[in-house]
């Protein structure tokens, strides 16, 4: 691998996967938010308004960065992937252009309604508003997805000219956009989404039902995050089984890599966990034997192809890595049904309100889906090397060709350092709004700190 | 079918491609310009309500750029690659400035601490005038071509972007959306702060009057090939003058304080010097200085056929609804900024 790959892939793993903090959490508090202001309009309640203000206040922070990071990616296939842009361009140019015409433009125009219409319209063209963002933001997922779903399980397309001049050009568009994977995939992603921003409500709602402030927002909001969270871990169960099964079919070398399986045509094993050594191809830990097989063809002696199976250029190189982000997404997605039913069963009990020690486990539970959201993307797309285009385009062969590793080396620096900033200071200002909590007496309207916080960002 | 009302599909695509920039030209165009002209306020109370004046629709403004992103990558990626990539460090301190404007017109108004808004005021007014420089630049490399070989490479060297012709078509760039901004915020403030816009204004005006004359003269000596199309059709020679026209009808509205209209042909000018620099382009989208068979056309670069349709298709449905919520938005905003309803 040459520099130039190297730090190619570096920036653009670190850019998506800092990106992807934000838009996850604004997908989940968008559902959210849209149950919130949905009840304030049903019951009437200030207490319902108020909330949806104040996760109004959370939204635009975190939507705010999603859209600038978001920016830079869409921007990154040109100047970093030239190749792979000419390559992909006839296909993944016509998702991208979907995504902003139709999605990206609805979230966007809407949000200025959202954040600062609150005494411009009435009440429900406020909530159409809310409707509007979240839906757009979902929809903005759908085609992000399907772009990169085409490139984990081409289809609809044919190639065009050869070597250097290769394009994949489309035949079928709906057989482009429902390929193999993106249905599962888009499902599984919008719900690690649901799972993000549930979880953060659950997350700042423990947090004040702790130190006694804000209670009856903080029930309120603990409610529909339990309900959302509960409904879509379960989901998340269903999705994930019919994404790895779509990774059976199509990316056998992936699934391979998953469970660390290395025999040619054996019974494979499903590890609870494990470490694989790729030198001496052993995979050790606590495992189901045959597990996988049973799960693939539901007989725990069928042969399922390992990684040698396939040409050593042909798979993954970071195997142990592939093993352990899949593996750790999976135990925190059971993690979170065991967490979120718990928390519904003493929800139920009316217990759940005066449990500490689950108030406590709650707050901190807010990192889990976005842990579980990341690896699960590691597992994704370090999985599908080295293709970036899986079987069609290999990653080394996509770069820009006018780009040299000093170039990439000096937007690395930079990007580091910004995202490094912009960090710090969205966690500073989101401790803020939460200590802040949801405006609820009129104060005096000549200090800043209220009339800031109060109507909207 | 290969085309569409007799215009064949690459080419609707260049002109769909132009519309999006001058659309994003002229709706970011004034809010980067307000955002250049930021530091020129001093109260805290002006820099409020100068920040609001764009504060519900900076975002959606933003949205075209993107979007205009997307059709070039869509429709000719070739063009995508090599335009992004060749201009990689404008573009990657483009992006970088496009972060830091967006946190500071977020981030500005969550601390009350004098040093804090000082700091994003700064950073807000420095990102908004780069990204208008920036884009500038990008814009007059394409106007000049590249140095690309017969295969499409690049044969430049590294600072290459940076040169006379393109920092003046920058500097001209931030002096047309400086003055754009200003004609926006003059209808949106009132009293002292629109008052100390009619200065503002006057002064942008000159100021980009004097970038417009000395660029229209840069073009005609240094880059010839921008005026061939006149010599074959002495018709659309129209164009430019309507231009010229257009930029005294900005002087005298001023005169009269009719900032509206001064507004609409500031707007105008942006697509304008658009038209004329797609006309000098087609049917190419990239040139090069070195080897005319460097140049790209819109042919050797489009996507397929069948892909360019299905897009039409999508563009044609999307474009009514962006335009629907853009004026929408700008209808529920409409008037005047009141200090008693700032959000930032």
């Amino acid at each position: 691998m040459d520099n130039v790959e190297l730090l190619s892939r570096i920036q653009f793993a670190f850019t998506v996967a800092f990106h992807y903090i934000y838009p996850p959490l604004s997908i989940g508090l968008g559902v959210c938010l849209v149950f919130m202001e949905g009840l304030y309009l049903k019951t009437g309640q200030k207490v319902y308004e108020e909330l949806t203000r104040f996760w109004v206040n959370v939204f635009a922070l975190i939507f705010g960065i999603g859209v600038a990071t978001g920016i830079v990616m869409e921007f990154e296939f040109g100047t970093n992937w030239a190749v792979y842009s000419r390559y992909v361009g006839d296909i993944f140019g016509s998702a991208l252009a979907a995504e902003g015409i139709f999605a990206f433009a609805l979230e966007s125009g809407f949000l200025g309604i959202l954040l600062f219409g609150w005494n411009r319209v009435s009440p429900r063209v406020h909530f159409l508003s809310t409707v509007l963002v979240a839906l757009g933001s979902m929809f903005s997922a759908l085609w992000i997805v399907v772009a990169n779903s085409w490139q984990q399980t081409p289809a609809g397309y044919r190639i065009e000219g050869e070597g250097m001049h290769a394009r994949a050009v489309i035949t079928d568009f709906w057989a482009m956009v429902f390929n193999p994977s993106s249905v599962d995939r888009y499902l599984h992603v919008l719900i690690g989404a649901f799972l993000s921003g549930a979880f953060l409500v659950i997350s700042v709602s423990a947090w004040h039902l702790l130190k006694g402030r804000f209670t009856d927002h903080a029930r309120k909001g603990m409610r529909i995050g339990l309900w959302v969270a509960g409904i879509a871990s379960l989901l998340q169960l269903f999705t994930g089984h019919r994404s790895a099964d779509v990774v059976t079919h199509h990316q056998p070398a992936k699934l391979a890599t998953m469970e660390g399986h290395f025999d040619k045509l054996a019974p494979a094993d499903m590890y609870l966990l494990g470490w694989v050594d790729a030198k001496t191809q052993q995979t050790t830990g606590l495992k189901i034997p045959g597990g996988l097989s049973f799960l693939v063809h539901g007989d725990f002696t069928k042969p399922i192809p390992g990684l040698n199976a396939f040409n050593p250029q042909d798979r993954p190189t970071a195997i142990n890595f592939v093993f352990q982000t899949y593996h750790l997404m999976v135990a925190i997605g059971m993690t979170l049904i065991a967490l979120t039913w718990f928390g519904l069963f003493m929800l139920y009990r009316k217990k759940l309100f005066d449990t500490r020690w689950l108030l406590i486990l709650f707050t901190g539970s807010v990192l889990l889906p976005q842990v579980a959201n990341q690896v699960g993307w590691y597992t994704a797309e370090v999985g599908r090397q080295p293709w970036v285009v899986y079987g069609l385009l290999r990653t080394s062969d996509a770069l820009s060709q006018a780009v040299k590793a000093e170039h990439v080396m000096v937007s690395l620096i930079l990007f580091t350092g910004v995202y490094v900033m912009l960090f710090l200071l969205f966690l500073y200002l989101l401790n803020k709004k939460i200590q802040h909590g949801p405006y609820v007496k009129v104060e005096d309207p000549e200090t800043p700190p209220s009339k800031f916080n109060t109507i909207a960002r | 079918m290969d085309s569409f009302l007799g215009i064949d599909l690459p080419t609707w695509w260049f002109l769909l491609i132009g519309a999006l920039v001058s659309g994003y030209g002229i709706l970011d165009g004034f809010d980067l310009g307000a955002g250049a002209l930021h530091l020129f306020f001093r109260k805290e109370q002006s820099r409020r309500i100068a920040l609001n004046a764009i504060g519900p629709v900076w975002d959606g403004n933003e949205v075209w750029l993107v979007i205009g992103g997307g059709a070039l990558f869509a429709a000719f990626p070739l063009v995508y690659g090599i335009i992004l990539s060749v201009l990689y460090l404008p573009f990657i301190l483009l992006l970088v400035a496009i972060i830091f404007r967006a946190i500071s017109i977020e981030f500005r108004s969550k601390e009350p601490m004098k040093w804090w808004r000082q700091f994003w005021d700064i950073s807000y007014c420095l990102s908004s005038t780069s990204i208008a420089l920036l884009l500038g630049l990008v814009l007059g490399n394409l106007i000049q071509g590249m140095p690309l070989n017969a295969n499409h490479e690049f044969t430049g060297r590294l600072l290459d972007f940076i040169n006379p012709y393109a920092v003046l078509i920058a500097v001209t760039v931030l002096s047309l959306f400086m003055l754009h901004g200003a004609m926006y915020l003059a209808m949106k403030t009132e009293d002292r702060l629109y008052a100390r816009m009619t200065i503002l204004i006057n002064n942008t005006s000159k100021f980009f009057i004097l970038c417009f004359i000395t660029a229209s003269m840069a073009t005609l000596i240094y880059v010839p090939h921008m005026q061939a199309i006149f010599h074959n059709h002495p018709v659309l020679f129209v164009l430019p003058l309507t231009a010229v026209l257009i930029v005294l009808n900005i002087r005298q509205s001023i005169e009269k304080r009719r900032y509206l209209r001064g507004f609409i042909s500031s707007s105008v000018t942006i697509a304008l010097m658009l038209v004329l620099f797609a006309m000098g382009l087609y049917p190419n989208l990239v040139l090069s200085n070195t080897d005319p068979a460097g140049h790209i056309s819109i042919y050797e670069a489009a996507s397929t056929n069948k892909s360019l349709r299905i897009m039409l298709l999508f563009a044609g449905i999307g474009m009514p609804l962006v335009l629907t919520y853009t004026v929408f938005v700008f209808w529920t905003f409409r008037g005047k900024v009141k200090p008693d309803e700032i959000s930032y």
